[in-house]
């Protein structure tokens, strides 16, 4: 650990915790694409009301994009506005 | 990437004027020149431009009566201005210019706006008490959850616009700098040749297709919320 200072350390660590952030990304992928199975069952079912379920599906989406959006956020934030180094001046 | 760049700063008061608030400028005169070119001679019997911006206001008509209902139609020149800027904004990256909703600010503006609607409308149409009343339910300890639910909403309604944006312009960057760099090591410098073909496929689908989407996204979840509280 010699010839590592304090300022290179939190940005290694900050890189890891972005990738470690970015995991987040993980449950919004299984939910969408179980929306999205979802809205192909319902589409093979009815396939007059299409237009309907994809808007559905889509809002559905959207929402439950919410969370991996918020880990990504943090993953820009320790990546480009990294508070921790503007702690260490 | 780095954030948006300061382009001037205004005499008075010293206020930077960033490239995402010049972009905005741009935007908004395109759809001002659009508006006013379009019904500069209004006919009976349309013809040239005015059949397209006909179809436009036609389009955010029906789109907002059949989402929010009939009696909510008022609310179409609110969801039309919002997805024409915020389509045209998305869509910026095209262009190459920075898209403005790669900027909390704007994002958290306009999802300020839907937000002020939704409290406000909800207070006008339920009264003062009746509105209160809706924090304290199903029971009073509910209270600070029903707080922190009601503010979560223009929070995730921004960052979903702005993380979505942003990462899609972080990855056309970083495609950018690996073609460059590419071609570098193949010792091509004089002419592109991998940035020009290979990122149109990412631009179609990160500016395009998201951008779109994510217009649709914004402006309908708008109108369900609150067509949600003025119901």
């Amino acid at each position: 650990m010699e010839g590592i200072t304090g300022r290179e350390l939190v940005m290694a660590a900050s890189a890891i915790g972005a990738g470690l952030a970015a995991i987040a990304g993980i449950g919004p992928g299984i939910g969408q694409g179980y929306a999205a199975g979802k809205g192909a069952e319902g589409v093979g079912r009815q396939p007059e009301a299409q237009g309907e379920i994809i808007r559905t599906m889509l809002l559905g989406q959207a929402v439950a994009e919410t969370t991996g959006i918020y880990g990504l956020f943090i993953a820009i934030i320790l990546l480009f506005a990294n508070p921790f180094l503007r702690l260490l001046g | 990437m780095e954030g948006a760049e300061i382009i001037f700063t205004l005499p008075i008061l010293g206020i930077p004027v960033s490239e995402t608030v010049v972009n905005t400028w741009i935007i908004m005169g395109v759809l001002t020149l659009f508006a006013i070119v379009s019904t500069r001679s209004l006919n009976r019997i349309p013809k040239g431009m005015q059949n397209v911006a006909e179809a436009v206001v036609d389009l955010f008509n029906n789109f907002t009566a059949d989402t929010m209902g009939e009696q909510q139609k008022g609310f179409s020149p609110y969801m039309g201005s919002l997805a024409l800027l915020l389509l045209f904004a998305n869509l910026a990256g095209l262009f190459g210019l920075r898209p403005p909703t790669a900027d909390l600010n704007t994002t958290f503006a306009l999802a300020t706006m839907t937000f002020l609607i939704i409290h406000l409308g909800g207070m006008k149409k339920k009264g003062i008490k009746g509105y209160l009343k809706n924090y304290i339910e199903p029971f009073p300890a509910m209270l600070p959850l029903n707080i922190i639910g009601e503010l979560a909403f223009p929070v995730s309604l921004a960052f979903r616009l702005f993380g979505n944006v942003v990462a899609g312009a972080l990855i056309i960057t970083l495609l950018y700098g690996a073609l460059q760099s590419l071609s570098g090591m193949l010792g091509i410098t004089i002419i592109p040749v991998f940035q020009a073909a290979i990122p149109i496929v990412f631009h179609l689908y990160f500016d395009l297709f998201s951008g779109v989407l994510q217009t649709f996204i914004f402006v309908m979840l708008s109108m369900v919320f609150i067509s949600m509280a003025v119901e």
